[in-house]
């Protein structure tokens, strides 16, 4: 897979990010079933609605978590979540 | 920080509730996982009793809704309630045979918000001989499967295998191809309510087990990419018990349509629990407070051998519907399992399906008439 700063991620067809508060956690719903999402996995996808690129959400994580060199594991993740098709690339 | 408030129950929240509509049905299927006296419990919920309870689950946590039944078509509020649980925040999922769908139909639940749709592979008429060349099921699952594909929905695809089509399945496996279906579920039948009636007649050899896991795994390949194929092991052969519903009272809630609650479609059977109705008391009780959730919670139910067995916490000792019809304890350890003292229960049936015995008792088909006769007295 290549992943180039203008990758434009979305989430994969079917599936539907939300925030669950008796779970205290955000999921990923999908035909019959659910993933719970940990902390940095839910901030990615939020961030994944076909609008920005990688690049952009590499930056928009680092800012709001005050980090820096987050791109590797960013990447790293939505190798995993194409692969699940939780998410597309455009 | 308020130390009055009170403690998190240890139990965690159902998260897929099962919203069985109705009983009615215009199929007869002779594998039915309906309980066989439906025709006893035919005051069904209304439309406001359902809307309580799809917000009381929602309230509690649930994420994934079903609408089943029966056939849940034939309630004319079906778009309503899932407006209703789309609007709460549910996954909405319809499981159906898509009689009674109509292009104006599936565009009313596409704009309620409905996500999926499992389409259920059956043959429409009593001629079970006829499942594979009736030419009106073909004709009424491709319709079916044009009107989702135009509303974006997937198509995917569940038929239950037994022995009057397990020689088939490759055939079953190509024509949900050529239907379009992206994902096919084969489910094993699995014998409880109608199917255990029928289990005679239905239950395969070891060897055409076998032979259709083999085609199975052809097809798989040959459609990588293109078709998910699922092949749900067939229990009573494996001689391993299911963690079924994966645990009980632990994710899923039931709903019958007579609004009892259920932890299976099929617990109400079990005798000596008592299952609150949503007519008299609210899920969150019913779930966390009520015997009948709470008696096979866990493992601090279970007897030998379960109780020392290494697999405990794997597989919960199997389905205590099972356990009930085949050791007539809810409480023992499932006979399916080789571990079990009751398993030979288990392998005698299956050695009679091997052997070819011909059953004695004529197939008995799902219906009003045969229900009220079957739990007569």
């Amino acid at each position: 897979m290549n992943l180039i700063d203008a990758s434009v991620p979305r989430l994969g067809h079917g599936f539907r990010l939300q925030w669950e508060e008796v779970q205290g956690c955000h999921v990923l719903l999908y035909p019959e079933g659910m993933v719970k999402l940990n902390q940095s996995a839910g901030e990615i996808l939020l961030r994944c609605d076909g609008q920005r690129g990688l690049a952009d959400i590499v930056a928009q994580l680092e800012t709001a978590f005050g980090a820096s060199g987050l791109r590797p594991e960013v990447e790293k993740f939505l190798e995993i979540a194409t692969h699940k098709r939780w998410v597309t690339l455009a | 920080m308020n130390l009055l408030a009170p403690l998190a129950p240890a139990v965690g929240p159902p998260l897929w509730l099962l919203a069985e509509l109705t009983y009615r049905c215009p199929l007869h299927c002779i594998f039915c996982y309906n309980p066989t006296d439906f025709a006893r419990h035919e005051s069904e919920l209304g439309t406001d009793e359902w809307l309580r309870v799809l917000r009381e689950g929602r309230a509690l946590g649930a994420v994934q809704c079903g609408f089943s039944g029966g056939e849940p078509l034939v309630r004319d509020d079906l778009e309503v309630l899932v407006a209703e649980a789309h609007r709460l925040g549910y996954y909405t999922n319809l499981l159906t045979s898509g009689v009674g769908l109509t292009p104006e139909r599936a565009a009313a639940l596409k704009a309620a918000g409905l996500d999926h749709i499992q389409l259920s592979f059956q043959d429409s008429t009593r001629e079970v001989n006829d499942f594979l060349s009736h030419t009106k099921t073909f004709a009424l699952k491709q319709r079916v499967g044009e009107m989702l594909k135009a509303q974006g929905w997937p198509m995917v695809m569940n038929v239950v295998i037994h022995r009057l089509n397990i020689e088939h399945i490759g055939r079953i496996i190509e024509m949900a191809h050529e239907l379009g279906a992206e994902y096919i579920e084969l489910a094993n039948t699995q014998y409880y309510s109608w199917a255990e009636v029928n289990r005679a007649h239905l239950l395969p050899t070891t060897e055409q087990l076998k032979r259709a896991e083999a085609i199975t795994d052809e097809w798989r390949a040959r459609l990588e990419g293109q078709m998910k194929i699922f092949f749900v092991a067939p229990d009573y052969h494996e001689g391993k018990p299911k963690k079924c519903m994966n645990g009980w009272g632990n994710v899923f809630l039931t709903i019958a349509p007579d609004g009892a609650a259920l932890p299976c479609h099929t617990a109400r059977m079990l005798p000596g629990l008592t299952f609150p109705s949503v007519r008299e008391k609210s899920l969150k009780e019913i779930w966390y407070d009520s015997d009948g959730f709470n008696r096979f919670r866990g493992t601090g139910w279970m007897k030998e051998p379960c109780v020392s067995c290494a697999h405990k916490e794997e597989d919960l000792g199997g389905c205590r519907c099972q356990a009930y019809l085949l050791a007539q304890d809810a409480a023992a350890a499932d006979p399916v399992c080789v571990r079990s003292p009751h398993h030979a229960v288990v392998k005698y049936v299956v050695a009679l399906a091997d052997a070819g015995v011909v059953p004695a008792k004529p197939i008995v088909f799902r219906d009003r008439a045969n229900s009220l006769r079957l739990s007569a007295g």
